[in-house]
């Protein structure tokens, strides 16, 4: 091998090492600190091994007023999000294309405009309709605004995936008697997976991690980052630790999970 | 075994000013293999399209077997169909591929199984058969597409451009075996391509389109030896016809200053000018003057390797000449030319339709 291509493959691979490093310590150090005793945390020099582990922060922080029930909460937002996401912008991300209809570049600009509106602005409007509907204070109210959000990405992520799917092999699979909803179960959704996977994974992470909606909308039935939040100031700093793995872990369990569907399915890339 | 009959068809693109196709009528009968060839945008490929019942005509009537099928969905029309890109399913093995529109007509799971391994073999597939299409070349994708068309034994078999992606040693191939399988088969076949050569070697009849139109429909040397107007000849044949102008007077055609008799039939004709079209293998070529021939100049010499192709300079007019491999030619080179009477075609120049006897 040449010396230039070496030094480029050295290059990428430090890249590599650095950005896993920057994504891993700050991970790794918020479980050290999240299992670590109360006391170990305020010894000096700081030990960065796990020599003293212990459950008592964490179990501290999960029997705590409100960590359970907004993690439930949480859970229940998340992948409500996911389904009513994945419902309505899988088939608006199919019609986005494969069809050309009236208004369609419109539609596609007003899809990014939704994100372009602080949150707040959405919330309060949203609160007092929610008031009046008995929405307010429920899971369901969160789910909805967050669905609202993560549209945009579910609609343009499946769209640009149905999109690398030709219309000839559903058309084939027309030809060779399947319905226009079996060609797309049998032919088009199977190579989707991996987009629609991704759709779901960043309508999961949004729900996950959006704290302002989220607050406006509930008052008892907060999510764990709303409810993390809240209390996080008045809280010690082993709570605030524990309260970050907390968050972190099922993310992480999520993205490990929908990784599978991402990495291309047969063997070799899609063509 | 099948016909299929269309009456009338004009289709017109949302967005488009022309017409796709214009009232084009055209019969396959039972067992034929009918050839659509044109330049793109000739509308080929749209006619196909609404026999396969995946495009909608605005007016006429597909039908099938006798059978009025314009308004049935494709899967009801009991034909089958390769797609110019192969459009196999990429998360599909082979087998799975090949067995797809037996699957979905829930034919039972063993005979599936037999029908799809004597496909497989037909198209030399066998061994290929648990490999994604990923892992295959092109020519083996295209055999996946043909090996799924012919296993489902439908009436209609339709192929849109099937060689096109091919690259031209394997194109030529597989050609012949294409030739051969559907031929065994009987199966009655509409066949699009924009390849004149494919067209020709592989037709029973060919139908030639130009604009939306069918311009000739006939067998394959028919089409080739008697053009019925100059696109046709043009498009037809490599090297196309050559056509020149030619001025009628006295019972003689002047090309510059040279002349020749003009038939018989022509004698009626007198609008003056007419067009002579001659293929390039029609025009016999000597280095050496002969009374009766006319003086030429070589301007371009190609050699083929079975042939000679000349580009010669008659009057202000360029033909294409084919000569024997060995003929000695260089550019610049005065050379003679003659044309058998009988091989000789006539256009009216306005309008470019032949003029014929008939």
């Amino acid at each position: 091998m040449s010396g230039p291509r070496r030094w480029r493959r050295a290059a990428v691979q430090a890249a590599c090492v650095a950005v896993t490093l920057f994504m891993g310590v700050p991970l790794y150090l918020i479980t050290l600190a999240a299992l670590s005793s109360r006391e170990s945390l305020n010894r000096f020099p700081l030990p960065l091994l796990p020599t003293d582990p212990s459950t008592e922060t964490m179990s501290t922080f999960l029997r705590s007023t409100g960590v359970t029930g907004g993690f439930i909460n949480s859970l229940t937002v998340g992948l409500g999000t996911v389904v009513l996401a994945l419902l309505v912008g899988v088939p608006a991300g199919y019609a986005v294309a494969r069809y050309a209809f009236r208004g369609k570049d419109t539609y596609q600009l007003f899809l990014l405009l939704v994100r372009a509106l602080p949150i707040v602005v959405l919330s309060v409007p949203l609160a007092r309709v929610f008031l009046d509907t008995g929405l307010y204070d429920t899971t369901y109210a969160v789910m909805l605004i967050h669905t609202a959000l993560a549209l945009p990405t579910t609609v343009l992520i499946t769209a640009a995936i149905f999109v690398g799917v030709s219309r000839e092999q559903e058309e084939a699979a027309m030809i060779f008697g399947a319905s226009a909803p079996q060609a797309f179960l049998r032919v088009v959704a199977p190579q989707a997976l991996p987009g629609i996977a991704a759709a779901a994974m960043f309508a999961f992470m949004l729900s996950w991690n959006e704290v302002l909606g989220a607050t406006v909308l509930t008052l008892n039935q907060r999510t764990l980052p709303a409810q993390v939040l809240t209390t996080l100031s008045d809280s010690p700093l082993a709570y605030r630790f524990a309260g970050g793995l907390a968050l972190v872990l099922p993310a992480v369990v999520f993205i490990a999970v929908m990784r599978r569907y991402l990495l291309n399915m047969w063997g070799t890339t899609l063509r | 075994m099948s016909t299929v009959v269309m009456e009338n068809l004009i289709k017109t693109y949302s967005g488009g000013d022309k017409r796709a196709t214009d009232d084009v009528s055209l019969e396959v009968a039972d067992g034929e293999f009918l050839v659509l060839v044109g330049p793109s945008g000739c509308g080929k490929t749209t006619l196909l399209r609404m026999v396969a019942g995946l495009e909608t005509p605005d007016s006429g009537t597909v039908s099938i077997d006798g059978r009025d099928v314009t308004d049935l969905p494709a899967r009801e029309r009991g034909l089958s169909m390769v797609f110019q890109s192969y459009a196999i399913f990429p998360h599909m093995r082979v087998r799975q591929n090949i067995g797809f529109g037996l699957t979905m007509r829930k034919v039972p799971k063993d005979e599936v199984d037999r029908r799809v391994k004597r496909a497989a073999e037909l198209l030399q597939l066998s061994e290929y058969l648990d490999r994604y299409p990923a892992q295959l070349s092109g020519g083996q994708r295209q055999r996946v597409a043909v090996a799924r068309a012919i296993v489902v034994d439908a009436a209609v078999l339709l192929m849109d451009e099937p060689l096109s992606n091919l690259d031209a040693l394997l194109r030529l191939q597989f050609r012949a075996e294409l030739k051969r399988i559907v031929s065994q088969l009987g199966t009655t076949t509409l066949y699009v391509t924009h390849d004149q050569a494919e067209a020709m070697s592989l037709g029973d009849r060919v139908a030639v389109m130009r604009e939306g139109k069918v311009a000739q429909l006939g067998a394959p040397l028919e089409v080739y030896d008697r053009p019925a107007d100059q696109f046709v000849g043009g498009f037809l044949g490599s090297p196309p016809m050559n056509f020149l102008t030619a001025r009628l007077r006295d019972g003689a055609l002047a090309i510059g200053d040279a002349s020749l008799p003009a038939p018989d039939h022509l004698s009626t004709w007198d609008a003056g000018d007419v067009v002579v079209g001659v293929r390039a293998e029609n025009i016999q070529v000597s280095s050496d003057a002969q009374p009766g021939w006319v003086p030429a100049r070589v301007e371009v010499v190609e050699p083929t390797g079975a042939a000679l192709l000349l580009t010669v300079r008659l009057a202000d007019e360029q033909l294409k000449v084919q000569a024997p491999a060995t003929f000695p030619a260089s550019p610049d080179q005065a050379v003679h030319l003659r044309a058998e009477p009988s091989a000789l075609r006539f256009y009216d120049p306005s309008t470019g339709l032949a003029l014929t006897t008939r």
